[in-house]
């Protein structure tokens, strides 16, 4: 387990420092949400309707920036070919790349977005809900994008191919999370059947993503 | 013949320029006799006669459906067996399966604004067949930023395999959205049991349409080995003439 948690610290600090992008997708998160006011006005129930969409899709697009990435600086410098000769199996490493790369663009995501919320005018009470289903949702997101960013450094591509490949897939991780927050914060549905959907979505995610990963980088690299 | 002596693509050639003028000579005759019991068949009480573009797009949707499977398949072939043509047949099958899901999403559109008033509502099957035609596009686009045709196609079986378990998940949660909206569905078609005189004309459709795409595939795969074909000889020929500049 030594090489998982090296490999997942290296992540990490790479990331954190200079030149990564740890922080830079929470700031995308700040100005999307900063944007929509300005598209939809300013009015504040209006606000408050589609506040939980304005975050829930914010956060998906901000957690797919960093993604085509995740794989592409690995196989510039080369580090990317020894995790695939390592004894560790390439699907854990993977698994760990994913895990490092949500602490570090996923989770600022959950933790500011109460404060986002409140400049939705989502209520006090429904703030933690909205956070909880992004915490929930947001694996979900960053391990499915892993197989789009697999595919694109398999064909030394990136960019919006990513984009354009992910989306379609994450459909069903934005309807539950939406619904889980909407329960939330209006009420009238339950809030446990979307929210352990949402969940499931994240561990079958969890589970898919990083043998498809493997099985696109195995394929394209050899 | 073995599946394994169609690995060999001239014999494949062959094969196809045997079957497909009987294929299409086929499909041909099978329209014809659809089509006309298509005219034939009784306008409906309610919708009068818009309810014949139920014979172009209740075929249409299910060949979408039909193509994204076939892919499946030859995603399997690709990645299990590495078969020379399971490549070539996915590669072929994707623009087919977009178009005919694209021909369900417009006649659904055209059938929808006499019958309920509207172009396009966010019903649960048109938005799942829409991101259907969304993941074909994805396929496409993989395809299509592929300089290696091998690489591109192993890429685009994973994609398609990751597709297909992800097909049944969004069906089902698009269904959840869409209950959760608007719990009145406007779509009630099927209510109670299709008549035959309905029902003959639209299998006989169906039947002609799936005659339709495997004639179009089988051509489409044919293209698709001479296009590769033509470009190893290219590249042979760019590599003489850079030996002989040397």
């Amino acid at each position: 387990m030594t090489a998982f948690t090296a490999l997942l610290a290296r992540d990490m600090r790479i990331a954190i420092r200079v030149g990564g992008g740890a922080l830079m997708g929470a700031l995308f998160f700040l100005i999307v949400v900063t944007m929509m006011p300005f598209a939809v006005g300013p009015d504040l129930n209006l606000l408050a309707r589609i506040g939980p969409a304005i975050l829930w899709l914010g956060a998906l697009l901000a957690s797919l920036l960093a993604l085509d990435r995740l794989f592409a600086t690995d196989h510039e410098d080369g580090s990317l070919d020894l995790l695939m000769m390592g004894r560790m199996p390439l699907e854990l490493a993977i698994a760990g790349k994913g895990l490092a790369h949500w602490l570090t663009t996923g989770l600022p995501l959950v933790v500011i977005s109460p404060v986002l919320g409140l400049m939705l005018n989502v209520e006090l009470k429904a703030l933690g809900a909205v956070a909880l289903t992004l915490a929930a949702g947001t694996p979900a997101l960053t391990f499915i994008g892993l197989i789009g960013a697999a595919l694109s450094v398999a064909l030394r591509r990136g960019g919006l191919l990513l984009a354009v490949l992910v989306l379609p897939l994450t459909i069903p991780v934005l309807i539950f999370g939406v619904a889980a927050a909407n329960a939330a914060i209006l009420g009238g549905a339950a809030f446990g059947p979307p929210f352990t959907i949402l969940c499931a979505l994240s561990l079958a995610s969890l589970v898919i993503g990083p043998f498809a990963a493997a099985a696109a980088l195995r394929f394209g690299l050899e | 013949m073995a599946l394994i002596d169609l690995a060999n693509p001239t014999r494949f050639l062959r094969l196809v320029d045997r079957v497909l003028p009987w294929l299409a000579a086929a499909t041909l005759i099978v329209f014809a006799f659809g089509l006309f019991q298509a005219m034939h068949a009784p306008d409906d009480y309610q919708q009068g006669a818009t309810v014949k573009i139920m014979f172009l797009h209740v075929p249409a949707a299910w060949l979408g459906m039909m193509g994204w499977t076939l892919m499946s398949a030859a995603a399997l072939g690709t990645l299990v067996w590495r078969h020379p043509l399971a490549d070539v047949a996915g590669k072929a099958a994707a623009p087919l399966g977009a178009a005919f899901t694209f021909i369900c999403l417009v006649t659904g559109s055209l059938w929808g604004r006499p019958t309920w008033g509207t172009y396009w509502v966010w019903d649960a099957r048109l938005t799942s067949m829409l991101v259907l035609l969304l993941l074909y596009l994805g396929v496409i686009a993989l395809y299509w930023t592929a300089e290696d045709p091998n690489r591109g196609s192993r890429a685009a079986a994973v994609l398609t395999l990751v597709g297909a378990l992800n097909l049944p998940i969004i069906k089902f949660s698009v269904d959840w959205w869409n209950t959760l909206h608007q719990p009145a569905s406007i779509l009630r078609m099927g209510g109670s049991a299709i008549d035959n005189s309905i029902l003959i004309p639209l299998l006989t459709m169906a039947v002609a349409f799936t005659l339709l795409f495997f004639t179009l595939h089988l051509a489409a795969m044919r293209n698709e080995i001479l296009r590769r074909r033509v470009r190893t000889m290219q590249m042979m020929q760019a590599q003489a003439l850079a030996e002989a500049a040397t």
